[in-house]
């Protein structure tokens, strides 16, 4: 058993901070992914994690024991870095015994788990060569591999997948997946990348500039971001963002963008709409909310016609993309491959309002998300 | 424009690269020239060796100067009194520069920097200021003539270790990271880890130390007056007496102490060009 504390947990250099009293419960055996830009203290987490960054202030609790001084052999953790970092003098069969050896394991006993890591993970026919004679993919197994042998209670991958094809990251991020099912472990999953994220976790956690954002499971992420933040960096492509006033309209409360009234849906609150009447809130409204037709099961009340002019189409063959600007704002719409506009015509589309978030600009908060929400994982 | 090739021995090549290659030829000549003029004196007479024009290759070669030399002088035990001394020398400074260069390259602790960059600065001091105030000292430790003196004052180099810990930057730190989640220690990874992956700078550096250390004079001059303690160096001075100088016999005792650089150099020099070994990382 392996739940993990982050316990206000804080990272300095110098005067800098780079990690602010953290708080995080991570349950046993969850698949929990950090996630944000450059910079946003996900990986120094990681580290501390794994015990290789000293940790400044606050405590780390993993399985019941509080390790902020335990050196990284003793937490009974495994990590994948990036680059992989194999012992390039090492075959692959003693990058992944080696672990093992050091901690004097019987012969058969390494022998045995090094193939059996190998069986799973498809690269029995690589144990005798060296990492430079591996390709990137079979590079990432044999980190996988490696980690895997030494059955630790925690895994900790720090973007693995990021210097992999395009291909061959979707291949891997399904057999990780997998990995995780079958391993029975805490995975704590570091990546700048949110499909990754959304696909794989359990739990995602949104990080910025060394606070978390927000912490929930991918679906309510991308349903209810906290903020601004969160609800830009989740979903691709990006939430159009509309600076919009609060009206009162016969239908109840519209946000009026350019002269035109959108008529907020009923489900939404009308008690924390009510204080921002005659005030400025941005409306965010995801690619994924604009038809060219619009499907029968949204309801009628719930749809707003727009015109819109088409400057950019970007065909993905499933689907397109449409860079277009409505009453002089630059949006984006993401249609079915059906649609045949051109750049330079306009084009009138329907809205799905079923489906808006309206945050706050000054506090870029979500008006509905009362205190930052908190799942427990049911272990 | 380009400039149009020439065409040489039926290939096509470009003026600058014939221009190049006649200016190495150029300065290899004259690189080699004068161990061929040694070459040469090493099978002559004392008399003919100055002779003009010179005659490069001897009409009669004189090889008995190369079985006098042994006679002559003690030139096997300088040869070994010399080996000894290059040989412990050179591993010491592997040893400790490899070790040093370690802790500065992927080990954090306080005034790290300032520490490397004060070592660092010994190098610019020129041996020559410090010789004897270094000599008083050992003396006063009692290790005047004996190899330990010299063993002790080159076992460290700050050289060796400025040439390593840029060799140990390059290395990236997360195979130090995990291998210390593998459950190693700094020393096992330093021993285990790093040494493994170091062959190009150790060959680098012990081609260096091996060079300097054998071919050494000012250090066995000022520490060793005993003539059984004397390396080849300073040995070959014994056949430079007050009224003569047997210059055919000192050449060939230098060829001969040429020989063992030579095959140090020759088995070492392609690690000279060889890249890091960073093949298990991202590609």
């Amino acid at each position: 058993m392996a739940p993990i504390s982050l316990r206000k947990l804080n990272k300095t250099y110098g005067a800098l901070t780079v990690v602010h009293d953290i708080d995080l419960e991570i349950a046993d055996k969850e698949f929990i992914i950090l996630v944000g830009p450059s910079g946003c203290g996900k990986s120094t987490t990681l580290r501390m994690i794994a015990g290789l960054e000293e940790i400044s202030g606050g405590e780390l609790v993993i399985g019941g024991d509080l390790v902020n001084d335990v050196p990284s052999k003793d937490r009974d953790i495994a990590m994948v870095f990036q680059n992989y970092a194999l012992y390039p003098h090492m075959t692959v069969y003693k990058n992944m015994a080696f672990g093992l050896m050091l901690r004097k394991a019987a012969r058969e006993e390494i022998d045995r788990k090094v193939t059996e890591a190998a069986r799973i993970l498809d690269i029995e026919h690589l144990l005798n060569r060296k990492p430079k004679a591996l390709s990137g993919g079979q590079r990432q197994r044999v980190a996988l591999g490696r980690a895997m042998v030494r059955n630790p209670e925690v895994f900790l991958l720090d973007e693995p997948l990021s210097n992999l094809d395009a291909k061959l990251r979707g291949t891997m991020r399904a057999e990780i997946a997998k990995l995780h099912k079958r391993l029975n472990a805490t995975f704590i999953y570091v990546t700048h990348d949110q499909i990754e994220a959304m696909t794989m976790a359990d739990r995602i956690v949104v990080m910025k500039d060394g606070h978390i954002q927000q912490v929930d499971t991918p679906q309510i992420l991308y349903d209810h971001p906290v903020n601004m933040f969160v609800a830009g960096f989740i979903g691709a492509p990006q939430m159009n963002m509309l600076t919009t006033t609060i009206t009162r309209t016969e239908q109840g409360f519209a946000a009026r963008f350019a002269g035109q009234d959108l008529v907020l849906p009923r489900h939404l609150d009308p008690r924390l709409i009510a204080p921002y009447e005659g005030r400025e809130v941005v409306l965010g409204l995801r690619p994924e909310q604009f038809y060219e037709r619009a499907p029968a099961d949204i309801a009628a009340e719930n749809l707003m016609e727009i015109e819109t002019l088409v400057e950019l189409t970007e065909p993905m063959g499933s689907e397109v993309h449409l860079g277009l600007t409505w009453s002089g704002t630059a949006i984006t719409a993401k249609l079915s491959a059906r649609c045949k506009a051109r750049e330079g015509e306009r084009l009138a589309l329907a809205v799905d309002m079923s489906g808006v978030h309206l945050f706050d600009p000054e506090t870029q908060r979500s008006l509905f998300a009362p205190e930052p929400v908190r799942r427990e994982m049911a272990a | 424009m380009a400039r149009k090739p020439l065409r040489l021995f039926g290939h096509r090549v470009h003026l600058q690269t014939v221009i190049a290659y006649l200016l190495a030829i150029a300065i290899t000549i004259v690189m080699l020239l004068p161990f061929a003029w040694m070459l040469s004196a090493s099978l002559k007479l004392d008399r003919d060796v100055f002779a003009f024009p010179i005659e490069w290759i001897p009409s009669a070669p004189r090889w008995q100067n190369y079985v006098d030399i042994w006679t002559r002088i003690p030139l096997a035990l300088f040869i070994y009194n010399t080996t000894k001394l290059t040989v412990i020398v050179t591993l010491l400074q592997l040893f400790t520069s490899s070790f040093a260069a370690y802790a500065f390259a992927k080990l954090r602790f306080a005034y790290r920097e300032v520490l490397f960059l004060a070592y660092i600065a010994t190098i610019a001091m020129p041996w020559q200021v410090y010789m004897v105030p270094q000599f008083l000292e050992m003396r006063a430790l009692g290790l005047n003539n004996t190899h330990l003196a010299l063993i002790c004052l080159q076992a460290f180099t700050a050289f060796g270790v400025f040439l390593m810990r840029q060799f140990y930057m390059s290395i990236p730190d997360e195979l130090c990271e995990a291998a210390r989640i593998d459950g190693m220690n700094e020393y096992q990874i330093w021993f285990r880890i790093m040494l493994p992956l170091s062959k190009p700078a150790l060959s680098t550096l012990t081609i260096f130390t091996f060079v300097s250390t054998w071919n050494d004079f000012l250090g066995p001059l000022i520490y060793l007056t005993k003539t059984e303690l004397k390396t080849i160096q300073i040995g070959i001075r014994m056949f430079i007496t007050q009224y003569s100088t047997e210059y055919g016999l000192i050449m060939a005792a230098s060829i001969v102490s040429l020989i063992p650089v030579l095959i140090v150099f020759l088995a070492l020099q392609r690690f000279f060009v060889e890249g890091i070994a960073s093949s298990g990382l991202k590609g």
